[in-house]
């Protein structure tokens, strides 16, 4: 198929970003392309402009404090995979890169991009889901700071109004004791996950866990956190005897399917792999002593 | 240059084709572009079974750079037939099914083709698609070959009476009488997919018309040109002279491109009556519909055995679905039953074939045939009486096994070209033993006991096959040496990537013992052979390697000939060297072939020497004689993990004998390829439809193919068994790697599965089916 014609833009700043945003009809931000462009040549959506971010050097690099990282929207997915800031204090997000697409399409797809096209499959709004970040947006009218858990709304649908772009993402430092785990199950390793998890753990220096973070992937629009996991195990020193409450808790989440993966499947598969990823990141996490 | 170019059959010859292609330098279909060329694109069909009330193209007509829109009634005034005379002839056909250029009236398939447009550009012609008023009212569908032949079935087309396209079968040694004396019966149903081809280059068509000379050329991503050719000029009642096809580089074929598609009759039509070129390139997004691919079989089975495991009968009933029509005859069941005897003795065999037509694409071969799955049914019943006598795998097999000295083996099925089967050489018994030995299967119970103490699943799996190479009935190869001296092949074979050319060239070079770089071979092309068939059915190197060869020989003896009479020796005290005919022990007594042609070419007045006729050239037809069995076995070795039904294909490995190896490297790629295949055929590729006939699968985020980062290590030995059928001794080996991949791995996952004692009978095997499976028996063990 081939995409009909439209008008491209490259603006140099995101105020020239924004001004085009506004003025423009039926216009689209183009970050990484690796979706929209697909989905352009699908003709599954049809826009007369593309405003493409990629020329806009403040909305690239990571920066950071004593306390968090600031990842801007269009930085690239494989600049933050290779970040020396992201190996020492976000070891999750490291993990859950190396399952997303091929190294080829990390070159082009960008966190940000990710963020706001919330395909179920993906792997960086469930960390994202599991770490809360917050997301900084831009318009005309200044800037402001929304929780990824409100950003994240439904079926591919984000919170950005029509005259809104994503400036970066803040994340906190994982802090010392801590576990991760990245765990998903598909067909391929490059492909969307069917289903996904992301873990984090932090344990006292008796092992127990004392702070725990889960979120899962796949099952529903947007990623779950279960919250409700999450405070049981807190209660626990270890996991040997938490399996059956894992399953019997997974059991209870209301979860998509279609003929080829259906409920009572994911359901299965993620029991496994919940077991498995807290499995995984608490043994980090205890290691790490 | 010093390097001796003997013995170049065998060879592992680098491939002539590849420079180029890796520089980028091929020329697809997309690359081709010419003077003043239009695009098309098609309205296709989006219901899958329907009548069209309504087909206003007014609109569209006047959309910007829109240049014509076509329908049905605008190019039937333009052909000789209603519909494209397309079908192989076939004895089980009950009535005539070939498609229309475009539908007009009924569609009977999703992506069924209704309407062209012609624009400057395609985002134009696309834009326009969205212009045209369609409006189809939906008649009932049919979706299940099975339901689809019960007497309430509607009918999947209007004009026909009924969904029964075929019915054929295979009867001999009077199967019956067998089972009713037998000791042992199993039975077992068996629903078995497969998909498309999916080269990674899709179909495409570049029609140019040439005024001037009143011809028309048209560059076709095909796998037939010259059937192609066949077929235009009896649909537009042009002569062959004034048609040329020739194909580009063509980036894969895997059995589609091998079929005649409608679009390859609608686009040179359009170019003649607009007296412009135009082009169409299948998008990935139409392939899953427009192009032909393989559909469900239905195998309803059973096998009688005695005590000792040996096999008695086999019957029952394959029932196949067809697709909306017959492109390609009834060639794919007939493969998958007769595959099914396999390199055993099977003394009595019933099977009753039905194809069934229904609202979908139509099908035909894509590699492999349909013997995929004929070897699967047998291999996953030998595995039934090896679990129910208490024996093993391999010992069932060995029983069952034809013995060397027993080929060449006559089995009472009669083929389409009238022979009846017989397998010619090749020592089954010592195929199983060798691929048992590299997998080192004796050691394999040991490793998997102690993978099971740590909570891992993992089996072995066998498999024996053989597959039917070289199909008839001739290839086509001419060489000839101008003055110039450069040496120009044209052989009716054609390529989309196998290294065809390499083939030929190679072959051609070790009989005149030259460098096969500077052997120009032009494949695929009407214009470069009168005749000629192409690829289909693992036939290229038996049927244009042996007329290469035929031809290559007749050159040198003329040649010789020639060079006899010009140095004033005897033939016999001529040799071949360095692309030279010389002296025996004088070998600066020479004369190269260029000087030869030259000579030959014959000057007024002049007599042409040794009483020859002008020119050094020579073409052979090589004619086949009945088909010749490549055989194989093969080992997989898997994981399965339990809990979400996942399963890693750990290690592979393949005995394979194709009898003599023109290029050993070659052959490897075709095997290493065909595995790949296979591993895709059962794990993962599953084209799905709805009940209304909507395609569930139509990009490759639902439609799965195998990727390097699934496949495993795949360890190839080969056995040589040359035919004596063709003076090469080769075999075919595009598809055997495929054949045995379903039945392997299936066999292994049911042994790594054995804790749980499933049986499985489906293809592709999914996570879900698998934990669908388990879940069962550890409901039932609680």
């Amino acid at each position: 198929m081939k995409a009909p014609d439209f008008s491209y833009h490259a603006p140099q700043s995101c105020e020239q970003a924004l001004d085009l945003l506004s003025r423009l009809d039926n216009a689209r931000l183009l970050a990484g392309g690796q979706s929209l462009m697909p989905m352009l040549n699908f003709r599954l959506l049809n826009y007369d402009h593309f405003i493409d971010l990629g020329r806009i050097s403040d909305l690239q690099g990571i920066d950071e404090t004593p306390t968090h990282i600031l990842i801007k929207a269009m930085t690239s997915q494989r600049q933050v995979e290779s970040s020396d800031i992201i190996h020492r204090s976000c070891p999750l997000m490291i993990k859950a890169l190396h399952h997303v697409g091929h190294q080829q399409t990390r070159n082009r797809g960008t966190i940000g991009g990710s963020l706001c096209h919330l395909d179920p499959g993906a792997e960086l709004p469930v960390v994202a889901a599991a770490l809360e970040a917050e997301l900084i947006i831009l318009s005309p009218r200044g800037t402001k700071r929304i929780a990824f858990a409100d950003f994240a709304q439904g079926y591919l649908t984000n919170a950005l109004e029509a005259d809104e772009l994503l400036y970066a993402i803040e994340i906190k430092k994982s802090l010392e004791h801590s576990g991760s785990a990245f765990l998903e199950f598909n067909r391929r390793p490059a492909d969307f996950a069917i289903v996904s998890i992301a873990v984090e753990i932090i344990v006292d220096e008796t092992h127990k866990i004392i702070n725990c973070a889960l979120a899962l992937g796949g099952v529903q629009h947007v990623p779950l956190r279960l919250h409700g996991l999450e405070q049981k195990l807190i209660e626990y020193t270890s996991l040997e005897d938490m399996s059956k409450f894992i399953n019997s808790y997974v059991q209870t989440i209301e979860m998509n399917g279609d003929d080829l993966y259906p409920p009572e499947f994911r359901c299965e598969v993620a029991q496994t792999i919940v077991r498995r990823g807290l499995s995984q990141a608490y043994d980090e996490a205890r290691g790490g002593q | 240059m010093g390097e001796h170019f003997e013995h170049l059959i065998g060879e592992s010859v680098l491939r002539l084709e590849d420079r180029p292609l890796l520089r980028g330098q091929g020329q697809f279909i997309d690359d081709l572009n010419v003077p003043h060329m239009l695009e098309a694109a098609f309205l296709r069909s989006t219901l899958a079974h329907g009548r069209i009330t309504k087909l206003d193209v007014t609109v569209a007509r006047q959309a910007p750079h829109v240049h014509a829109v076509f329908t049905y009634h605008d190019l039937r005034p333009f052909l000789t037939s209603d519909r494209i005379p397309l079908a192989l002839p076939a004895a089980g056909i009950q009535f005539d099914v070939d498609p229309f250029v475009l539908a007009y009236d009924e569609v009977c398939y999703v992506g069924e083709p209704i309407a062209i447009v012609i624009a400057s550009h395609r985002r134009y012609a696309e834009d326009a698609l969205q212009l045209i008023d369609l409006e189809i009212e939906p008649l009932d569908v049919v979706v299940d070959p099975v339901l689809g032949l019960q007497p309430n079935s509607p009918r999947t087309r209007l004009d026909t009476p009924h969904n029964l396209v075929a019915r054929t079968g295979i009867d001999y040694g009077n199967a019956d009488a067998c089972f009713t004396s037998a000791p042992h019966i199993i039975s077992q149903r068996f629903r078995l997919a497969k998909g498309g081809g999916h080269s990674m280059e899709p179909r495409g068509v570049l029609a140019v018309p040439n005024s001037l000379e009143n011809t028309l050329t048209v560059w076709d991503s095909t796998q037939m040109p010259h059937r192609a050719r066949a077929i235009l000029v009896e649909s537009l009642g042009m002569s062959e002279k004034s048609i040329r096809v020739v194909t580009p580089d063509v980036g894969g074929g895997f059995g589609p491109k091998a079929v005649f598609h409608p679009e390859e009759l609608a686009v040179p039509l359009v170019s003649l009556i607009l007296k412009q070129p135009v082009k169409w390139v299948e998008d990935r997004f139409e392939s899953f519909t427009a192009t032909v691919l393989e559909h469900e079989q239905e195998w309803d089975m059973q096998i009688a055995f005695d005590n000792d495991g040996k096999m008695q009968a086999i019957k029952g009933r394959l029932c196949y679905d067809h697709g909306a029509s017959t492109p390609y005859g009834i060639a794919l069941p007939f493969n998958a039953a007769t595959n099914l005897i396999g390199p055993y003795v099977l003394p009595a065999y019933k099977l009753q074939i039905d194809l069934c037509l229904t609202n979908k694409t139509p099908a035909a071969p894509t590699r492999g045939a349909g013997r995929p799955q004929g070897t699967f049914v047998m291999e996953r019943l030998l595995d039934r009486i090896a679990a129910y006598l208490q024996l093993s795998r391999e010992e069932v097999r060995r029983r069952n096994l034809i013995q060397p000295e027993q080929l060449p083996f006559a089995i009472p099925v009669r083929q389409r070209d009238g022979s009846t089967m017989s397998y010619d050489s090749g020592n089954y018994p010592a195929c199983q033993a060798r691929v048992m030995d590299i997998a080192h299967w004796d050691e394999f119970k040991t490793r998997q006991k102690a993978a099971l103490e740590q909570g891992r699943y993992i089996g072995i799996g066998l498999c024996n096959y053989v597959e039917a190479t070289g199909r008839g009935p001739f290839e086509s190869v001419s060489i000839s040496i101008g003055p110039s001296g450069k040496i120009s092949v044209g052989a009716g074979a054609t390529a989309q990537g196998q290294g065809v050319k390499t083939m030929v060239a190679q072959i051609i070079a070790d009989t005149f013992q030259m460098n096969p770089e500077f052997i120009d071979v032009v494949v695929g092309d009407t214009a470069a052979t009168p005749s000629g068939l192409g690829a289909y059915a693992s036939r290229q190197a038996v049927t244009a390697g042996n007329a290469a060869l035929e031809a290559a020989q007749r050159v040198i003896i003329k040649a010789k000939i020639a060079a006899a009479a010009l140095l004033e020796v005897s033939v016999d005290d001529l040799c071949v060297r360095d692309g030279k005919i010389c002296v025996a022990g004088i070998e600066q007594r020479n004369l190269s072939l260029k000087e030869i042609a030259k000579a030959l070419a014959g000057t007024p007045g002049f007599a042409i020497p040794g009483h020859l006729t002008p020119g050094l050239a020579a073409t052979s037809d090589f004619m086949t004689q009945g088909l010749t069995y490549t055989n194989g076995a093969h080992i997989a070795e898997v994981e399965v993990d339990i809990h979400t039904g996942a399963v890693n294909v750990l290690r592979y490995y393949v005995v394979h004998d194709c009898g003599n190896m023109i290029n050993p490297m070659m052959v490897e790629g075709q095997v290493r390829g065909g595995v790949v295949h296979g591993i895709g055929m059962t794990l993962f590729e599953w084209m799905r439809y709805d009940a209304q006939g909507q395609p569930l699968t139509s990009t490759y985020a639902d439609y799965l193919l195998p990727t390097a980062d699934v496949c495993p290590d795949i360890i190839i030995d080969h056995m040589i068994s040359p035919t004596p059928l063709n003076p090469l001794g080769v075999k075919g080996a595009a598809e055997s790697g495929t054949i045995g991949v379903p039945a392997a791995l299936v066999s292994a996952i049911e042994n790594a599965l054995e804790p749980f004692d499933v049986t499985l009978t489906q293809l592709p095997i999914t996570p879900n089916y698998l934990r669908s499976l388990i879940r069962q028996k550890t409901d039932m063990l609680i």
